[in-house]
């Protein structure tokens, strides 16, 4: 690691002011990329802020419809939240399957979303539920937020305080999971409120997550894993690397969204 | 340098660091409990697990600052020689360890699971939740045994049991 210069703000405000003060500052969540990033000197940040003391930060409430949660919520937390199981089942199945047990206990949704890995879970779901981001500044509708790989809508400075999820129960996130790392290989999360249905892919983009459309449009005739036989996505956008080819992935990715939306309808 | 504080098997401790400084060098280089193991330093392996406010983390993936004002219990804070912490009893009995070098991060680990899960544990649970934690004895056959009994046995009352 490099040197840098540590702050433990005790509030969102004087955390995005301290964010806005220095040149090269970055934000600490849970740090199980953070830190693994700074210890292989991948990024040199002149100060770490850790939101780690801000207390309201975390937390799980359902408010009528909505599940909110907050940015600092570790994974462990709402894999096991009773009312996450109750509110959004497939939600609490996912953060789940994140990592291991240990790094459930550190790791966190906000953190998850910010970094917008393009084999992370959490952007799946974002996408797949409509979820709304909630900022230091604003809310950013899931679609406008992750813009491309590890890139997103977030301004320098800007801090996601909670994410809003519509409660839902009519969805499913079915992760293949590379046997190693345990990142998705191929991750969809595929969802239906009223008219509105999404299919959310991770894992497979170059460019991130994504919604998969003409699967979404070939499922409103019927919600059903068959709707989507036949329909293909071409190979070449998608990570080709030593675990597995585009093509690989692209067949993947019509699989595993036949046994999400299966597993949806349920 | 910041001053971070925390307690750590039930006693206070204080000292100024780098913030460079990972809780487990804080743990082994600052206070010289080396009980807790640097294996693959990627978060990968689980030699390094402690638990953290009560919870099984990868103490090579966290800051000492980080830890401010928690409470860290280590390997050296379940038992004492002669007073196994069960699951260390369970582990010595059902020759839970090769050469050693894991034992540590899985005892942390397996306390873990019985707190979250109880004290009769599926081996299909065990196994499954020790995705984290690496034998490269690949011992993990009796680590499993010794984990599901260290479980029953934590449910028995002890006398005297340290930090947990």
């Amino acid at each position: 690691m490099f040197a840098f210069t540590y702050h433990r703000p005790s509030s969102v405000r004087k955390a995005a002011a301290l964010a806005a003060s220095v040149a090269d500052g970055k934000l600490l969540a849970g740090g199980h990329t953070l830190i693994p990033t700074l210890k292989q000197r991948l990024a040199a940040p002149g100060d770490v802020i850790d939101l780690g003391g801000i207390p309201d930060l975390a937390g799980i409430e359902l408010r009528g419809r909505t599940l909110s949660i907050g940015a600092m919520t570790r994974h462990a937390e709402v894999a096991a939240s009773p009312v996450v199981k109750e509110a959004v089942p497939a939600l609490a199945y996912l953060a789940g399957l994140i990592g291991d047990p240990a790094v459930r206990n550190r790791g966190t949704i906000g953190g998850s979303i910010a970094n917008n890995d393009p084999s992370a879970d959490y952007p799946a779901a974002c996408l797949g539920l409509g979820a709304t981001i909630i900022t230091s500044q604003r809310r950013i509708e899931a679609d406008d937020f992750f813009t491309g790989l590890f890139e997103t809508a977030l301004e320098p400075g800007e801090i996601i305080t909670r994410i809003a999820f519509p409660a839902v129960k009519k969805a499913a996130y079915v992760k293949f999971a590379n046997p190693a790392s345990r990142y998705a290989m191929v991750g969809v999360f595929a969802a239906k409120r009223t008219a509105d249905i999404r299919v959310a892919v991770t894992g497979a983009s170059q460019s991130g997550v994504f919604r998969w459309t003409e699967a979404e449009e070939a499922l409103k005739k019927r919600f059903a894993g068959r709707s989507l036989d036949g329909l293909s996505l071409p190979a070449d956008d998608m990570i080709s690397d030593l675990h597995g080819s585009g093509e690989y992935r692209a067949h993947l990715v019509g699989v595993i969204a036949q046994r999400a939306v299966e597993a949806a309808a349920g | 340098m910041p001053i971070v504080t925390m307690t750590v098997n039930g006693r206070p401790v204080s000292a100024d660091v780098d913030p460079r400084t990972l809780l487990v060098q804080f743990l082994r280089e600052n206070l010289m409990l080396t009980g807790t193991h640097v294996g693959c330093d990627t978060s990968q392996c689980g030699a390094c697990t402690v638990h953290l406010d009560g919870h099984a983390v990868k103490a090579c993936t966290v800051l000492a600052l980080q830890a401010e004002g928690g409470a860290v219990v280590t390997i050296e804070g379940l038992g004492a020689p002669g007073l196994l912490h069960p699951m260390q009893e369970a582990f010595r009995e059902h020759h839970g360890l090769q050469c050693g070098f894991c034992t540590p991060g899985m005892i942390m680990a397996a306390i873990d699971i019985v707190n979250r899960h109880g004290n009769e544990l599926a081996e299909h649970t065990v196994r499954e939740e020790l995705e984290g934690n690496i034998c490269r004895c690949t011992g993990y056959h009796n680590i499993v045994r010794a984990i599901t009994e260290g479980a029953r046995a934590m449910a028995a009352p002890v006398l005297n049991r340290a930090a947990e």
